[in-house]
């Protein structure tokens, strides 16, 4: 017997005892070794030896030799590898490699073999003890919410308390920054934002999926009635039906149609987890089974990654620029904020909870001598918190506002001159648009007025003020973008024009950058954690931020769409229910990548037949949400699939709904605030950099499964389980997680389990990063930890200079001039919105400019409705009779010519739609504009869909799909035009999107009978 | 004896209402014995954040008053409470017995404060307990003032006579000062929420522009008697505040270059927006 073959021989004998002795102390193992009777083998190819396993009735017996009619065979090619792949401690990237060589093969039933290796894995994690055992019989957990980090506080498989961290003795000290005399230190907890609060009713929801669903009135088999969605009820089915309807349509699809009929569809979040979120286990699954994807657009970002990438680059950021050391240098050199259509005290960062705030009360007491600035339309969080000077454009028009402060500022010599010209190029042709030389038309503060109804005073005493100041200049709630006005009609010019002001007074100066506190905390960045879109388990190197870092550092099958054909998601209904659309792509690797225009369909693939839908946000989150109904009941679209964790938004239009659960009833990993991929360092929000053992705190409700039991469910049937899986649990990929990263240096495995979180002790003074642009200015090579843009995006020297042409920021963009552009001209030029005071009949008719920008209480549809907490919340709701409403916000000279009082209900409407809202009359915004916030998560059409009004709050009805420019996938509904008046009563309204199918309908249109519910 | 008070600052609080929601989530679902029932989930403001917005666009601003049950030293609904439902303890703490208390309905009413609040379905009182249970199990702190961020919410447990030297050197008020109540729970900047301001602007034609007028002096006369003084700022703004609301008449003087320009009268209900002043 050769040493290897000793070798194999005693690791097959150890795994059987391993079995038994993991049987033997743990009851949750010995109840999994009675889900199937099996005989496994495990031999080596070479010399024919191995050893076999029985399984039956819950208990495991093994024998040396090769079984007669083994159900499961796991074969390596020689014993040698044998031994030394199963020999712990296991390596994945060995593992991989094996399979992909071919020397380790698995041969049985998908189900089997799939069960066999998660059994196996099982065994020696079933002993794993999560948490720490507080007084009285409770556990305490740690978790991660969209809004922050939590303990979760349990007790007899009940959620007790979810609350932010207070840290201990054994939690590192926060970081100071000494600024003009004093010393300014973060305290020692984690905050949260209210969505992430409000968290246990929303587990507890009484919308909340519980069973596997099928529409009453469809029939795989025959009748399909796809005109009924929406409006039909459900049946409850059993899991084993749902996964095996879902499984068949798949490969129906695929066997009648061919490549891309079958398309999936996401939200733009999920709940948090790097292995269980969409970017991982979903796209393992969607890639694993070939699918059509939407294609995104740049959501929240649009006119930077449209207009501003072209003046400074910044594409991997979106748009958006770097923001290291910002918040050190704004405290001790700055002398002023421009908070420009910016509420960071509203979106809290998107994933940055309370944690800016803190920072930004710091501005307050005066000690840092910063004056604020707020320019909205709307008194906004912020301006109510850090009172200054309030400026309110009409929305969409303080891109004319910004033009004016730059006319002034070159008619008054108050920009730095020296700098424009070592540092940017095409300043002239812009000077020449401002100055009135190229069109005979001065943007001077008197033009501006006229559009915006910013007295001209005021913007010239603002650009004075800024002139002689060192300034941050604060666009969107992140300070450098995101949000606010870059969603509008006019959002990339805003954005454009932003960066241009910014230019003009020397960006990377001391004192003088973007931001308002929210990025640039001065943390450990060399401390390696992925965040979520590096793509967890997904393998997916080519949509995820995988290939940077995650990939060699998590070894895993990588994975790929075989389907090139795209959807561009803001034409998703155009696309599936009339087969045609095109759309301009958003890749962050080069500037030039955004001008590949592509269609759908894709050249020989089948057009979309089943939609593979993941949670129900679109009908809140899109613009002209009834085009999408009109999807939905399309029937080009055979078979709708949604796994959802609420029945709330879209869920309602699915032939087959599939319950899955929240991160609270699984096990996942992550970090606050890690977003990598385009928010690379998005920790730089937070005050302390906080990683989470994510232990499942409750078993899942009712029969809501984890995405992830549900994907690989799906894959057994298709034979692809071991593919997507592994052969894994989710706690195997969490603990494969754990060890990718730089933890395992820090904190045993054991104890984190154990205790929940890490904090990842604060930067060195020493050793901070160098601040943003400060490179720039000083000509040096790029110095800050950020791997962008691509090496091959320099021109002149690596790291030297921008990703623009010149590597200077251009003022006259050079991708612009070589893709000429009417709607983008190379210089920034003011175009007045085409949904606006200059709509003409349109304005007319529905003369209230509606703002939707993001909500302060939920973060898009999340912890909406649900009948949660949040839906107390004077601001955030209305309780009129007995029905929750959204609030509508409105002048109180508008509403008292329209009669309208507190909490009326109100209709807001326009040719698209209708929304019952509470009005709230305030001065929070001047006449002729309204605001509501953009995406609920309840639609409840009170008659049919499309052709009634809803009383959800679905403002996404209302606003306009058209995207800013034509060249562009960008969404510009945060504003639209729409007319409020008291409601009627009636429950009809016609949408346009209905209105023009009604002719041809009426023809073709059968019947509908319709079931009741059951 | 040190004894538990809560102190608010309105000028901190930015109405994120994670004070509200933290006490949900204690209370909705929990049963807290000898101390409280389940908190309702719906209807239900134990800490209700009144708001008040003043003045109009664009000289505006808004405050927030988180109000809770006062935990008074002299409590009106101990008055009315039968069978010792309502108690007062050593530490200061309200404590309404959920058991006791069952049935008294008349308790809503009690509360000059409007924060005894009717359970429906359970039939029995309710109110901001200061969470009494944590409180007793080592919580140096109640769930609201644990979540609350911007540090607006604090509760501290100090001596009557340390409390009082603090609310007079900080100038802290209660509300409803009056009903001689004796409530535990303190505001500072009220003045934010319950006074009125005059603002505007002054503008003045520099060689056919329209400029902000700076650092002109301006002077706040009510009945003869100046009331404040400042400066317009770059901007031309001015604003006089924590002027009573219904104060009545006053005449703004506005002084140029060494001259007085202009009067201007302002009506104080409310905040008063005076637009425009051309000089
Ligand atoms: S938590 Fe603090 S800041 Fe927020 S509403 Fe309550 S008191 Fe105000
Ligand atoms: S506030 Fe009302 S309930 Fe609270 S102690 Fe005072 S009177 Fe009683």
């Amino acid at each position: 017997m050769s040493f290897d073959t000793l070798k194999f021989s005693t690791v097959l004998f150890g795994l059987a005892q391993a079995l038994k002795l993991s049987a033997w102390q743990h009851p949750s193992f010995r109840e999994r070794l009675k889900e199937r009777n099996l005989v496994a083998q495990v031999k080596a190819r070479d010399e024919e030896i191995g050893r076999w396993y029985q399984i039956s009735n819950g208990r495991i017996s093994s024998r040396k030799g090769l079984h007669a009619k083994p159900d499961v065979t796991l074969s390596f090619k020689t014993a040698g590898d044998g031994a030394r792949l199963l020999t712990p401690p296991i390596n994945w990237l060995e593992q991989i490699n094996a399979q992909k060589d071919f020397i380790l093969t698995v041969d049985g039933e998908e189900d089997l073999t799939n069960w066999f290796a998660q059994t196996i894995m099982q065994s020696q994690t079933a002993g794993w003890k999560f948490g720490t055992p507080m007084p009285g019989g409770v556990m305490r957990y740690c978790n991660m919410t969209n809004g922050g980090p939590v303990f979760v506080d349990v007790k007899d498989d009940k959620i007790i308390r979810m609350m932010p961290i207070d840290f201990d003795d054994k939690d590192p000290p926060p970081w100071t920054i000494k600024a003009k005399g004093h010393s300014f230190t973060p305290p020692r907890r984690t905050t949260i934002a209210p969505h992430g609060q409000n968290t246990k009713s929303i587990i507890y929801a009484p919308n909340r999926l519980l069973k596997p669903m099928k529409r009453v009135d469809f029939d795989p088999n025959g009748a399909r009635n796809p005109q009924n969605r929406g409006k039909s009820g459900y049946v409850e089915i059993s899991w084993d039906e749902a996964l095996s309807i879902v499984s068949s349509e798949i490969k129906r699809m695929k066997r009648d149609f061919g490549p891309g009929s079958i398309a999936v569809s996401h939200g733009s979040h999920h709940t948090w987890g790097n292995i269980g979120y969409y970017l991982s286990a979903l796209f393992r699954f969607s890639n694993a089974v070939g699918m059509t994807r939407v294609h995104h657009n740049p959501d929240s970002w649009e006119g930077w990654y449209w207009g501003a990438v072209h003046h400074w680059g910044h594409t991997l950021r979106v748009g958006q620029s770097e923001t290291y050391g910002t918040v050190e240098d704004c405290m001790q050199n700055a002398e002023m904020i421009v908070f420009w259509s910016a509420d960071p005290e509203t979106t809290s960062g998107s994933y940055g909870a309370q944690e800016g705030t803190i920072r930004r009360q710091w501005l307050k007491d005066g000690k840092l001598g910063i004056k604020v600035v707020h320019v909205d339309p709307f008194f906004n969080s912020s301006a109510q918190f850090l009172p200054g000077k309030w400026f309110a454009p009409k929305p969409t028009t303080s891109v004319a506002m910004a033009m004016a402060i730059a006319q002034v500022w070159i008619e008054e010599g108050l920009y730095d001159k020296e700098y424009v010209k070592t540092h940017t190029v095409g300043f002239d042709k812009w000077a020449d648009y401002l100055t009135g030389k190229e069109d005979g038309v001065p943007k001077t503060p008197e033009w501006q007025e006229k559009e915006t109804g910013v007295p001209a005073k005021d913007v010239r005493a603002l650009a004075r003020e800024w002139g002689r100041k060192k300034v941050y200049l604060a666009p969107g709630g992140w300070g450098n973008g995101h949000g606010g006005a870059c969603r509008n009609q006019t959002g990339i010019q805003w954005a454009r024009v932003m960066v241009c002001l910014i230019a003009m007074q020397g960006l990377g100066k001391p004192g003088i950058n973007m931001g308002n506190l929210q990025w640039g905390c001065p943390l450990d960045f060399n401390f390696y954690f992925p965040g979520y879109s590096d793509g967890g388990m997904s393998g997916d190197l080519e949509n995820t931020g995988m290939p940077v870092e995650l990939y060699q550092r998590m070894p895993q099958l990588a994975t790929m769409n075989s389907t090139f054909q795209r959807i561009p998601r803001i034409w998703m209904p155009e696309a599936l229910a009339d087969g045609k659309a095109e759309g301009w792509p958003w890749v962050g690797k080069s500037i030039e990548h955004q001008f590949a225009k592509f269609a759908y369909p894709a050249p020989g693939h089948s057009p979309v037949k089943m939609l593979y839908k993941y949670g129900g946000s679109i009908i809140g989150t899109m613009n002209n949400t009834n085009r999408h109904v009109r999807m939905y009941q399309s029937e080009k679209l055979e078979f709708i699939v949604n796994q959802s964790i609420w029945h709330e938004g879209e869920s309602m239009f699915a032939d087959i709904i599939l319950p899955a659960c929240t991160n609270f009833e699984r096990v996942d990993i992550s970090e606050w605030a890690g977003f990598g991929g385009y928010g690379h360092h998005g920790q730089q929000q937070l005050n302390h950099r906080v990683i989470i053992f994510q232990a499942p705190a409750i078993k899942p409700l009712g029969e809501s499964k984890t995405d992830y039991w549900i994907f690989n469910e799906i894959s057994k049937r298709l034979g692809l389980a071991n593919y997507f899986s592994e052969g894994m649990n989710e706690i195997d990929w969490v603990k494969r997680h754990f060890d990718a990263s730089d933890l395992p240096k820090k904190i045993s495995w054991k104890e984190f389990m154990k205790r929940g979180y890490y904090v990842v002790p604060a930067e060195k003074e020493k050793l901070r990063t160098p601040l943003s642009f400060k490179w720039f200015v000083e000509n040096r090579k790029k110095d800050v930890p950020e791997p962008h843009p691509l090496p091959s995006d320099y021109t002149e020297e690596f790291l030297k200079g921008l990703q623009t042409q010149s590597g200077k920021l251009e003022f006259e963009c050079n991708s612009l001039k070589r893709f000429a552009d009417p709607e983008r001209p190379p210089i920034v030029k003011y175009e007045p919105s085409w949904e606006g005071q200059h709509s003409g009949a349109m304005f007319e008719k529905f003369p209230l400019q509606m703002l939707t920008p993001h909500a302060k209480y939920s973060f898009h549809t999340q912890g909406d409705g649900k009948d949660s907490f949040i839906m107390n919340i004077e601001d955030h709701r209305a309780k009129v009779g007995d029905y929750y409403y959204w609030i509508m916000r409105m002048n109180p000279e508008d509403a008292a010519e329209r009669g309208i009082k507190k909490h009326d209900i109100v209709k807001v409407f326009n040719d698209r739609g209708a929304v019952l809202c509470a009005a709230l009359p305030t001065h929070r915004l001047g006449r002729g504009v309204c605001h509501g916030y953009e995406s609920c998560a309840v639609y409840d059409p009170m008659g049919e869909p499309g052709k009634s009004v809803d009383r959800g709050g679905c403002l996404n009805l209302l606003t306009p799909e058209k995207t800013q420019t034509k060249t562009t996938h960008s969404l510009a509904g945060a504003n639209a035009l729409v007319q409020i008046e008291k409601w009627d009563g009636k429950i009809e309204h016609m949408s346009e999107t209905f209105a023009r199918m009604e002719p041809q309908k009426k023809a073709v249109e059968p019947v509908a009978v319709l079931e009741p519910a059951k | 004896m040190s004894k538990w008070n809560v102190i608010i600052d309105v000028a901190e609080c930015t109405n994120c209402n994670l004070c509200t929601l933290a006490t949900m989530d204690e209370h909705v679902g929990n049963e807290w014995p000898g101390y409280s029932a389940p908190m309702q989930k719906h209807g239900h403001r134990w800490i209700n954040i009144l708001q008040k917005e003043r003045g109009t666009t664009p000289y505006f601003d808004a405050a927030y008053v988180p109000t809770m049950c006062n935990h008074c030293d002299d409590a009106p609904c101990i008055k009315v409470a039968k069978d010792g439902a309502i108690r007062k303890r050593e530490d200061g703490i309200v404590l309404i017995d959920p058991v006791k208390a069952k049935g008294q309905k008349q308790l809503v009413e009690a509360c000059p404060y409007g924060h005894i609040w009717w359970n429906e379905e359970l039939q029995t009182p309710q109110h901001w307990n200061f969470d009494a249970h944590l409180i007793d199990s080592g919580w140096g702190k109640t769930r609201a003032s644990q979540v609350c961020p911007t540090g607006a919410f604090v509760t501290l447990k100090i001596s009557d006579e340390e409390m009082a030297h603090k609310a007079k050197a900080e100038n802290l008020e209660v509300i409803k000062p009056e009903l001689n109540a004796k409530p535990r729970v303190y505001y500072r900047n009220l003045w934010r929420y319950s006074t009125a301001f005059v603002a505007g602007t002054l503008s003045h034609d520099v060689g056919g522009r329209i400029e902000c007028l700076e650092g002109a002096k301006l002077r706040l006369v009510k009945d003869g008697k100046t009331v404040a003084e400042q400066a317009s700022d770059n901007y031309g703004d001015f604003k006089f505040d924590r002027l009573p609301e219904n104060s009545g008449s006053y005449v703004l003087e506005i002084e140029a270059a060494g001259k007085t320009k202009k009067t201007v009268d302002a009506h104080v209900t409310e905040s008063v927006n005076l637009g425009d002043i051309r000089v």
